[in-house]
This record gives structure tokens, sequence and C-alpha cells, in this order.
């Protein structure tokens, strides 16, 4: 239903990009999202609804999330707007233990009776499920952190900005693609503010305002003679940013190998729009890629989603414990592998970290959906495993005590649980320039931007494409290629990680879409690195004739 | 309650209208009341319970159009919601491709609603977990799984006087089990409108039958194989396939519907000619409203016959553009089986493999409508007629039109994710590299 409803609002066929949980809530005027919500005072006084009615019902534990979601989305296609789309979702979620089992209900009438019958409702659930509940749920100790609040640091609300201006910034990207030798462009802008109130019978009440901004677009260049077409996505990356991130400082762009133009933490999409028309264009006619061992060298655009699949999903502590087995999957990462202490996950060069913390990404908040205060913690340090990530609820199985502050659900309707965190590749300590990179491959692909993705339900085997692919010989960009993936087995491919780029390369990947759960959840995460190379990794050519 | 009745429903959504000044109006009403269960570690983890109602109002000023939404509806909301659609509208860019609502239209009546199915109680949910959980323990097998029931309306009307309204029920069924020494895994799905033609212990069974049966897998290289896809494996290709029938994209020249030189595959052989796919709204095993979000009448629908591409979807814009009639999107996919069972396709089988599912299914290649992905929970070889051994999973780069066209037989039909798909044997389907996880 959700999906479907957002291909009616982006107006787009099917096939196209699936974007599958924006667009929950009521729709409302762009004026209404500037509405200010319930009073802070008022929404203490509710979540302590719910939590003494909990306590009342027998529950051992509770806690409570108001949720106030604003998002704002543009859809365009060549010289036309397709929508513009407002909505808002406002409710509460309560979540219970009761006789050692969850129960979760949520509703979005935010009143004493509305929260007391949500809140009984959840009590009554976790009660009819401890009939056959095995394991009693154990929580790590967490602080109190009493009333306290957070806020991504924006510069520009997107919310003070016209609707005019988002439009004119689209249809002047997509008139710069057509004017370049697009034949189709599709561009759109999503701007999301979760306004969310936290409480918990562990004394914490955390109010916090979170932002998010991803522009993005498909060009697309057609022979008709030839029956061919070819597209190139943008090079932006979603961002735990304002609208700031529109304003396409030259000081915030690198130009990497071939005169790839890439960004940062200011995008320029007219720029990138031109640039995209001209590659679709270059595509139609680059040359098929030859099967065989590859030594790749790895933009951080592209890189970020391999180290979602190949790193992030797989130390998952929920994934490795079996919670996630019927959906996701579980993972090659066992606790036997985590214990022994001299897993060889990578390289010695490859150091791995999951960082709630770090500035304009996906994944920064000050607390997680449980009252978690955030943090950053090695994952892999010197290539060996040291360690998970693990919420209140599990981290006692790990031999821990601590939760590391990685809870989320996508909303106030859904129940929060284990979300990956940023994981992040750390940057060369030795200063090594990506140009230089280049000059040391002597048969090599450079790869751009995201493509295909496919990993199996244990993380081990997996198949990458990309945005843009250049041939490397002799250390030198001869021209560029199409019909590229490569397909490896992640301990196998992280032990190929032979240099990494200095940190001025460094620059976050993200995606709004990390799907996980039943009924599934979407949440966003940021993925750091600088340019990284990898030897003798296996290239199929993926084209066909049918 | 978040099931209104037709005449509840119709109701509300007149007395909405009522309060219209616009040019056009299409008001829809949707509500739903669902529960669900999760289980993994062969105990129970998170459930929950979920309800919501919402009327959507768009208002038209010419091509200017405004959305609102309400989940209120005493008359003031109502008006309040009509009024702030229409300002909305005043305010917003013209749309060249709006098209005014329709008419009053027929509608068939559908057979989605099921009595027991809207009657689920959570003692229901935690007793299928205990139906997987149970036989699992005794086994020594863990199952991971999911349910989750619903029972919704949807209603609409519009300014041009057309009024519908539809109820429907739905389970879905999944559970994963997988042995304790961690070297097998088995997997079942299932779905219907009606519960009672649900059980959770016989697909809890089937599922750990498969986790036993593909306990320590043997390695066997990638390459062309004769496959047989079980209806849960050749289901993400096929709704991929179904998902490009759209002429728009065809005719625009950037889909694999497209001809050469310009121009749809629309009347050309795509596949074998044993393949023929229809959607049928009124088809009691795989029933779905008959009417879509737009209002249009959902009817019996060739998309595939004897190979032949027979029906592209045309939106009701397009259709305008082309000067014919719209054509709407499949609501469910039918694809023609044959009379042979399971057993019977392995028993002709000399060398070949079993799949059970595909999973991480991925487009590589829109031109070529190519998809990678992996085998999962069951991948088994197949000599002389008969189950020799587990293989370990491989991952695959295929696409569907390829794997149709290499088309050996058709089975029987069996009913998965609200579409009707045969079991098929398919020769050369590629498999090019292995996968260590099971």
């Amino acid at each position: 239903m959700k999906r479907r409803k957002f291909i009616q609002y982006a107006g787009l066929g099917a096939g196209a990009i699936m974007v599958p949980s924006l667009l929950f809530g009521n729709t409302i005027s762009a004026e209404e999202l500037l509405n200010p919500g319930m009073d802070i005072l008022i929404k203490k006084n509710m979540a302590d609804v719910a939590l003494n009615t909990a306590k009342s019902a027998g529950a051992t534990y509770a806690d409570a999330r108001i949720g106030r979601y604003l998002n704002q989305y543009v859809f365009t296609r060549e010289d036309k707007v397709q929508n513009v789309v407002n909505t808002e979702s406002f409710g509460i979620g309560i979540r219970v233990i009761a006789n050692g089992t969850w129960g979760f209900a949520s509703t979005n009438t935010v009143s004493e009776d509305g929260i007391k019958t949500a809140t009984l409702q959840a009590v009554a659930i976790a009660k009819a499920n401890s009939r056959i509940q095995k394991d009693p749920v154990k929580l790590a100790p967490v602080a109190s952190h009493g009333e306290v609040s957070w806020k991504t640091p924006i510069v520009k609300d997107f919310k003070d900005v016209p609707v005019s201006e988002k439009v004119d910034l689209l249809l002047t990207a997509n008139a710069a693609a057509m004017s370049n030798g697009a034949d189709f462009v599709n561009s759109a802008l999503f701007m999301v503010n979760e306004q969310k109130y936290f409480a918990s019978t562990e004394g914490s009440y955390i109010d916090q305002d979170i932002h998010r901004i991803w522009p993005t677009f498909g060009v697309t260049a057609i022979d008709k003679k030839a029956n061919k077409f070819k597209s190139r996505q943008a090079l932006s990356a979603p961002m735990g940013m304002g609208y700031e991130y529109m304003d396409g400082l030259d000081s915030e762009k690198i130009t990497g190998p071939a005169g790839v133009q890439l960004y940062r933490n200011s995008y320029d999409m007219v720029e990138d729009a031109t640039a995209a028309a001209k590659q679709a264009k270059e595509k139609l006619s680059a040359k098929s890629v030859d099967a065989g061992k590859y030594d790749l060298v790895l933009e951080p655009n592209h890189l970020g989603l391999t180290i979602h699949e190949s790193v992030g999903h797989p130390l998952e502590l929920d994934r490795v414990l079996g919670y996630e087995a019927n959906y996701a999957g579980t993972s090659f990462a066992s606790l036997e592998k985590l214990n022994s202490k001299n897993f060889q996950y990578g390289s010695d060069i490859v150091n791995l970290v999951a960082d709630k913390t770090y500035p304009s990404s996906l994944g920064n908040v000050g607390y997680d959906d449980e009252g978690v205060k955030t943090k950053k913690w090695d994952l892999v340090r010197n290539g060996i495993l040291t360690n998970f990530q693990g919420i209140r609820d599990q981290v006692h199985m790990i031999g821990q005590n601590e939760s590391h502050g990685c809870c989320y659900a996508q909303s106030w309707n859904d129940v929060q649980f284990q979300r990956m965190p940023n994981v992040s590749l750390e940057a060369g300590t030795e200063k090594y320039s990506v140009d230089a990179m280049i000059k040391d491959v002597e048969k090599g692909i450079y790869i751009a931007g995201r493509g295909s993705y496919s990993i199996d339900q244990q993380r081990y085997n997996f198949q990458f494409g990309g945005t843009l692919f250049y041939e490397i010989k002799d250390g030198k960009i001869v021209g560029m290629l199409d019909d590229v993936a490569y397909q490896s087995n992640t301990q196998e491919f992280w032990n190929s990680c032979t240099k990494i780029c200095d940190k001025d390369d460094y620059r976050v990947f993200g995606t709004f879409f990390d799907g996980k759960g039943q009924p599934s959840q979407s949440s966003a995460v940021s993925h750091g690195s600088s340019t990284t190379r990898f030897n003798g990794v296996k290239v199929i050519n993926t084209g066909r004739s049918i | 309650m978040a099931i209104y009745t037709k005449e509840e429903a119709r109701k509300i959504l007149e007395k909405a209208i009522s309060f219209s000044t616009a040019d056009a109006c299409v008001i829809n009403l949707n509500g739903s009341d669902s529960g669900n269960i999760r289980y993994a570690r062969n105990t129970v983890s998170t459930s929950g319970q979920r309800s919501n109602q919402t009327l959507v109002i768009q208002s038209n000023f010419g091509l200017k159009s405004g959305v609102s939404t309400i989940d209120e509806f005493d008359d003031a909301s109502l008006e309040k919601v009509v009024k702030r659609s229409e300002e909305l509208a005043r305010l917003s860019p013209e749309n060249p491709e709006f098209i005014g609502p329709l008419g009053p239209q027929n509608y068939d009546d559908s057979s989605t609603f099921s009595e027991a199915t809207a009657n689920i109680t959570p003692e229901y949910r935690a007793k299928v977990a205990e139906s997987s959980i149970n036989p699992a323990a005794s086994k020594d097998v863990t199952a991971a799984g999911f349910f989750n029931n619903s029972a919704g309306f949807s209603a609409m009307i519009n300014s041009n006087g057309l009024f519908a309204y539809n109820q429907s029920t739905n389970v879905d069924f999944t559970v994963t089990m997988r042995t304790n020494d961690g070297t097998g895994s088995g997997w079942v799905t299932r779905d219907f409108n009606d519960i009672s033609k649900f059980d959770a212990t016989e697909a809890s069974n089937a599922a750990i039958s498969k986790a036993v049966l593909s306990r320590e897998a043997k390695a066997i290289e990638p390459g062309k194989y004769t496959v047989i896809l079980e209806p849960a494996a050749s289901i993400g290709l096929l709704q991929n396939m179904f998902r490009s029938f759209d002429a728009r994209t065809a005719d625009e020249g950037r889909s694999f519907m497209s001809k050469e030189g310009g121009g749809t595959k629309l009347g050309e052989k795509i596949v074998d000619e044993r393949i023929n796919v229809y959607s049928d709204p009124l088809n009691t095993e795989v029933p779905t409203a008959t009417w879509n979000s737009e209002g249009q009448p959902l009817k019996k629908m060739n998309w595939i016959e004897n190979g032949v591409v027979k029906n592209l979807a045309y939106d009701r814009f397009w259709a305008k553009e082309k000067g014919i009639e719209p054509v709407p999107f499949l609501s469910n996919g039918i694809m023609e089986g044959g009379d042979a069972s399971l057993e019977d396709l392995i028993k002709s089988t000399k060398k070949g493999i079993l799949v059970t599912r595909l999973w991480y299914i991925r487009n590589v290649d829109p031109q070529t409508l190519l998809y990678t992905g992996l085998t999962r929970d069951g991948t088994f070889y197949i000599e002389n007629g008969k189950i020799k051994h587990p293989v370990k999973n491989f991952r695959f780069n295929e696409s569907p039109i390829i794997m149709l066209n290499n088309l050996e037989t058709l089975g029987q039909q069996v009913r998965v994710d609200g579409n009707l798909i045969p079991y098929m044997k398919i020769r050369e389907f590629t498999f090019t590299s292995l996968s260590d996880a099971v």
C-alpha cells in the first residue's frame, strides 16, 4: 500500500525506484510544516500516562515514543513538476515488558484515553505471548538521563525554504541534463524531519529534532536505432543535514579520475546533472568489459554500499544470534569468530568503526530509541573482528553489559529494534592520493557511485555493479567501461584490501532505505571511507542479448 | 473498529463531497486492523497490533491539484479537509498530465473478504508460533517465523458520480527452520485471503523436512543447469517481469519491451509458446478487488498468450496521448500450468537442480531484464529422476525472458504472494558462483 501510494505521488511507472516507507503520514500544507507541534510539557505528561498505566497493569519496564514526522518531497520529470507532497504523522508507540516478554502497541489518538487503551493492549500482548516465552527479556543497565534534548546541527531548515525554490532547482538540473544530451530525466528531493520524544521507566525524558535530506535524479540516454538505453544516477548522498547541502560549495567538491566530479558535504545538482547526461550518452558506446580478475579502485560513493552489505549487516548482533533468520538472514560472523579474538575479517590495514556521532551522517543522533546515549566503537581493528552492534536486550548474550546505542524504529507506529549504526572504513594514515593509487595499478577498474547489489543471507557471496566504470591500464585511465559487476566473498574481499587513500579523500555515502525486520522497517544510515584498492577481484560481464 | 461497511463508508464520503467547490474532486477512504507475531530461536520475540483509517481528498481547479488527508470523520473535520485540499490546489503548479475523474462504473462483486480471517485473536497468533516451535524443538531444529493478519476496506467517491467499495482480508506466513548444527535450512511461505485454507502445522513441517534434507550440502561447479523452480523461487523474477508491462516506458525506448527502431513489442513473441499469463480479479484462489485506486474496473486480461505479448498497461494519460482505451496494471499474475506434480518433474529429470527459493534479487541490466540473486533454504541435486543430495547455494545471473524461452515443462500451480504460479522446469539456467551461506 505504501509503495503503491509512493508511485502514485511520484507519478512513476512500475519498475521505477522503490521507496517503501516514505509516505507514512498525512498530507499537509508547507505552512503547516512550520507548526511547532505538541508542547514538550504535554508530551511529558502523555508519556507518563503510558508509563504509569503500564506499571499499574503489571509491566516491569515500559517506554513511550511520541513521534511527529514531517516530510516534504518534490518530484519532477523533464520540464514538468509531477508532485509536491508534504506529510505529517503524529502518534505514540508504547513498548512494555510483562512476564518477561515484549509487547507493543501504537495509536494516533494521543489523548489520555487513547494512550491508556494502547498501553493495555501492549501489556495484554506481552502476557498472551509469555506462555511460549523461553528466554525472559534481560535489559543491560542504562543511565537515567533526566530531561535532555538533542538536535541535528543544521544551517538551513528545509521547512523555511520556499517550495518554488526547490522546484526551480530541480527543473534547472533537468534542463541542464536535457540540453546536454539526455532523452529523459526524473529528479526528486526528499526532506525529512523526525521530532521524537522518548520516555522510559528508567527515568529519561529525551526530546530530539532530527533532519535528513536527499536530492537525486536518474538521467537516461537512448539510441533508438540500436534499441539501447543507458542511465546514470546522481552522485549525491543522502545526508544528515539541512537544506545547506544543496549549496554546491566549490570547497566541498573533489575531482576524481577521468574528471568525474564528486561531492563531500555540499552538492551541486545542476553540475552533476550536466555531467550525468554526457556520461549516459558515453555509456551507449562504452567498451563492454572483458571478464576476468582486476584490481579495483573503489570510490567512497560506491564503496559505502559494499561496506553496508558486507560489514554493516553481518555484524548486527540480532542477525548473529538468529533473530532475523526468517527474513534478512543470519551471519557468517559467528560468536565463535568474535570470541577467538583472531578472526581475520580483513587485511591488517582494515579498521572498521561503528559511529552514531559522526556529523552530517544519517545515523547521527544524541540518543537511540531506547534512551541510550550514542557513541563510537570498533568493529574490526587491524583486520581482526572485535565487536558487534547490540542493543539493551541482546548485549548480555555476548557477555557485555552496556548497549551500543543503536536501537531504532522508523516511526511511532513501529516497534524499535537493533539497527545498523554508521559503519565506516577509517582513512589510511599515510599521505596517499587517488591519483597516486591509480598510478600504482597495472590492470584495474575505477568504480564510482552505487549500482546493482546483492548478497546472500549469511553475507558471504556478493555481487556489485556501479554508476561509472573506467578501465585502468599501466597506471592510467584509458576509457569508460560498461557491463561491469564484481563478485567476491566478504572475507576474501576485505583481505584483498591493499591500499586506502588518506583523510583528504574521506566522505560519506548513505541510504534512506536500509530494510530489516518483520513487518519491514526502513532506517537511514551512512558509511564513510576514502578511495580504496582491492586486488585481484573477479569481474563478470553482465551484457546479454534477448 | 477500523472497518466500515459499504453504507457507513458511503455516508462519510457523500458528506465529504458535499463540501466540495472544486472543478473536480476524488475522495478515497481506507481502513485496516492488523496484528502480527514474530518468533526466533524457538521463542517469541516481538509482536504488535495496529489500526488505522484515512480519508484522502484530491481537489482540482483546472490542471492544478491539491491533496489533503485526515483521520477524523465528523462533519467539521470533513469540511476542514475539503477546504484544505482546495487551498492547496489553488497554490500548486499545473500538471499537464492531469486527467479528470472517471464517471460511474459497474464493478463485479469481489471475494476478497473472510469473516474468519477478520476475527483472528492474539491467542490464535500465539498458537501459530507454537505450531512451528514445538515440532522444531523436538527435531533439533530452530524455528524463526512471522505471521500477520489484516482486515481492511477501501472506498472511493468522485465528483463525476463514481462510487466504489471493497472489503478484504489477508494472512501472510513465513517460517525458516534451521538445523541446530547450522548446516541445514528450510523455508515455506503461505498467503491466503481466507484463514480456513491455512494449516500452520503442515507448513511448519514442510519447512522442517527441507531443513533436515538440506544438511551438509555438497559444492558443485557453477554453470548452466536444468532447474526445477518451485513457484516461491520463480515468483520474484516473474513479478519483476510483470512490472515491466508498461506501455509508456516501452514507447519511450527505455524498457525491455521497447522495439528496435521505436515502438513496443506488443504482438511479438518474446517467450516459449506454452507461456500464457493473465490477470483475473475473480479467480477464487487469488481474488483481488475489482477496481483500482483510480476507480477503473478490473477485468480478466491476457498479458502473454502463446508466448506473444498481448497487452501492455496504459495509464489514462498515456492512453489519451496514444488515442486508445486505458489498460489498468495487472492486480494479480496468473501463469497457466500443467498437470505435472513436483514429484513428476523430479522423476523426469536426468540431471538438474531443485530450487526452493531465490533471494536478494536485484536488477543488473534493465535493457535485458537481467537479474542477480541467490538460491536459499533448500537447493538439491537431482540425478536420474531422484534427489541425490543437497548442494551449496548458487548466485544466479538470469533474465526471466531467457528463462521463459528455455522452458522444458510446466507443472501444477500454487498460490504465492497473491499470484498463481506453476512449478517450472527450465534448461540452461545460469549460476555464476557458489555461496557458503546456509
